[in-house]
């Protein structure tokens, strides 16, 4: 378990936490989905859930939201108990899921209209809002058009934008970018980065590492259990041994055969190459090359890199004798 | 419990509208469907009949006999496919389904005519088609009846006639139709009910925006309203234009009060919106929900009386069609159309209707809630 007390975010650790996780547990008959998951966000800070399919987070994001009753544990959203009061707490949030979710039958801003009535955006608030939210996902001009015909990545920013139209304080992004080409997807986390320096507190999920550098802390998430939690860079900081990275012709066949390698701690496919914890990084490169070599592979390029997430999640994994799901 | 909001009602209530009118084969089944289900069953569900395929065994050969089967064909409800002398001729044919009615005259036919005898004429008909078969025996009886009236008056002497089993004539081709089209409304409403409110609502469930709803602070009596309210509206739509038709078309005539049919369909609109709403909590997707509907709509229809008389059931569906609702309605509609009651001679009816369709509500409504919440 990575420390907590290194948390190197911008949050002023002072000020009451927004999203406050108690022991939150949820079990499907025997499957336990989410096993007592706890933790703290605080204001404009940008907390993710990093996992595999699986691991536990969409059931953590309903729970947090209202929308699934925890079978144990307790959710605190901006001050209020979750199961207590769901409406205060629905009031405050926005929620956007990986499934796009707004109604393709109905016209741009008819979707913007219906959302910012139902969260009682009124007046001049309402015009505005839905202006913002129109520029914001480079709409403007085909308000009058049926959202189901617009391109994939302008309505995922439609869709934040109508979970945003009210002014959340918290805003819950269930894989927002699921399906979305990088060009797009850097869009959107520049919006999100826009409405954290605003104030708003992000809880976002993904099994996209590269999007999760842009989170300030990281909740690691395996089989229901949180196995992690801290700002990307103190993660991969945490990582004991350095990482190798091996290119050869037969990555998979490379893997097997390095990982029972003496002063290898582990090796994993990475890509289209090998990543290999090692002990002695200088004396390994010798051993490595030499076992290739035995085995008729040739190692066409051994060199040390810095550890990316994936490295920190699958050694964190592996240490705690665990599998990794999905 | 939040009281519901009318501006959040009104929101669903406008979304729905747009989405309900926007897609052409939602409004195709709202608008268009009623009527031409009105149009099958004014036009082509008609049990009356016209060139049945009829065989003839005439072992007299007389004068006599030729007239009568000449009385059969000039009715144009028989058609005469086949003839022959031997008796045994009309069970192959009837066998094998060339003929449906077989007309046979025994030798001495016109000798007993003649004589001033009862004479017999047989007629067989093919009981597996039951509804024609009925109408043709009626028929057949009735052109019996009238040669045996006529050749009476020609002998201008007192004829006892030919011997016939009788049954009761009735004019099956207009009745059916009277009897039919008002009911029509009953299974168009039902069908309305069911198809926009729980497919509509299943239809979120799975792609996904129920739960966006859900994030909201729109609360479950709101949306039930928001999604119950436009259905409600196209029902009573529906009831207008298929009365127009009905009315106008079809020339039934309406005796009763225009208002006791609104009444009548509200309160059963009703019933059919909370079944809907019931239909959607146990669907968690638009195909579930369209068979769970068929699972309901079919014994609904056959009991209610809507094609099979009730009175004619077996004494244990009899009582299982007293809870269903659209039984109640059908009766209530026909009672208004054909004879002309209103809510004083119906109340009992209407008051069933409303029974069934507040438990049923109350009930949709806490099983909805918790389907969504």
């Amino acid at each position: 378990m990575a420390d907590r007390s290194a948390i190197t975010d911008p949050v002023d650790s002072f000020t009451e936490p927004v999203i406050v996780a108690s022991g939150l547990t949820r079990r499907f008959g025997d499957f336990i989905a989410v096993d007592d998951l706890s933790f703290t966000v605080q204001r404009g800070e940008i907390f993710g859930f990093l996992g595999p399919n699986g691991a536990g987070k969409t059931t953590a994001i309903r729970m947090l939201t209202g929308l699934l009753p925890p079978t144990h544990g307790t959710a605190r959203v901006a001050r209020h108990d979750v199961a207590g009061h769901p409406y205060a707490v629905r009031r405050v949030i926005g929620y956007m899921s990986q499934l796009f979710s707004l109604y393709g039958d109905l016209t741009v801003r008819e979707n913007l209209d219906l959302f910012a009535g139902l969260y009682d955006v009124s007046g001049d608030r309402r015009r505005t809002r839905i202006q913002w939210a129109l520029e914001q996902a480079g709409l403007e001009g085909r308000e009058d058009q049926l959202t189901a015909t617009q391109p994939l990545g302008l309505k995922q920013r439609l869709a934040l934008g109508s979970a945003v139209l009210h002014g959340p304080a918290v805003l819950f992004l269930d894989e927002p970018t699921s399906g979305v080409d990088p060009v797009a997807r850097r869009a959107f986390w520049d919006l999100i980065a826009e409405l954290a320096d605003a104030g708003t507190t992000v809880l976002v999920s993904t099994h996209y590492m590269e999007e999760a550098e842009y989170c300030h802390r990281l909740a690691l998430m395996n089989r229901g259990r949180l196995i992690a939690l801290d700002s990307p860079a103190a993660l991969k900081a945490s990582l004991e041994w350095p990482i190798l990275e091996i290119r050869s012709d037969d990555s998979s066949r490379a893997a097997a055969i390095l990982a029972g390698l003496e002063g290898v701690e582990d090796a994993t496919m990475f890509g289209r190459s090998v990543h290999v914890v090692a002990r002695d990084a200088a004396a390994a490169e010798q051993n490595i090359a030499a076992a290739l070599e035995r085995e008729g592979l040739t190692a066409r390029d051994i060199r040390r890199v810095p550890p990316t997430l994936e490295d920190v999640f699958v050694s964190l994994v592996r240490r705690s004798g665990g599998v990794v799901a999905g | 419990m939040i009281r519901p909001s009318p501006r959040h009602v009104l929101e669903m209530v406008r979304k729905e509208r747009r989405q309900l009118l926007r897609d052409p084969r939602t409004r195709l089944i709202m608008f268009v469907a009623p009527i031409i289900q009105l149009l099958m069953f004014g036009y082509a569900v008609n049990t009356d009949i016209r060139d049945t395929a009829t065989f003839v065994v005439d072992r007299d050969a007389s004068a006599a006999s030729r007239r009568l089967i000449e009385a059969f064909t000039t009715t144009g409800r028989f058609n005469i496919v086949g003839t022959s002398t031997r008796s045994a001729d009309v069970t192959r044919v009837l066998d094998r389904g060339d003929a449906i009615v077989a007309v046979e005259i025994p030798r001495g036919f016109a000798a007993d005519l003649a004589a001033l005898r009862p004479a017999r004429v047989q007629i067989l008909v093919d009981g597996t088609q039951s509804n024609t078969a009925t109408v043709a025996l009626g028929y057949a009886s009735r052109v019996v009846q009238a040669f045996a009236r006529e050749s009476a008056r020609s002998d201008a002497v007192n004829s006892p006639g030919i011997d016939l089993r009788a049954r009761a004539w009735f004019n099956p081709g207009l009745q059916s139709r009277i009897y039919n089209v008002p009911a029509v409304i009953g299974v168009v409403l039902l069908l309305m009910c069911l198809l926009l409110t729980a497919l509509a609502i299943a239809r979120e469930r799975e792609i996904g925006t129920l739960e966006q709803l859900m994030v909201t602070p729109l609360t479950p009596t709101e949306l039930m309203l928001g999604k119950t309210i436009p259905v409600a509206a196209v029902g009573m739509i529906d009831l207008l234009l298929v009365t127009a038709v009905a009315v106008l078309w079809f020339e039934v005539p309406l005796r009763g009060s225009p208002l006791w049919l609104v009444l009548a369909a509200f309160i059963y609109i009703l019933a059919g919106l909370a079944l809907g709403l019931l239909i959607s909590t146990v669907s968690r997707t638009q195909q579930e929900a369209f068979m769970t509907m068929f699972l309901f709509l079919l014994p609904a229809i056959i009991l209610s009386g809507f094609l099979y008389p009730v009175d004619t059931m077996p004494a244990f569906f009899r009582w299982l069609s007293m809870l269903n609702p659209v039984r109640h309605f059908l009766f209530i509609v026909r009672a208004i159309f054909l004879k002309g009651e209103g809510l004083l001679g119906l109340w009992e009816q209407y008051a069933i209707l409303l029974a069934m369709a507040i438990a049923a509500l109350a009930f949709a409504v806490s099983r909805f809630r918790q389907s969504v919440a």
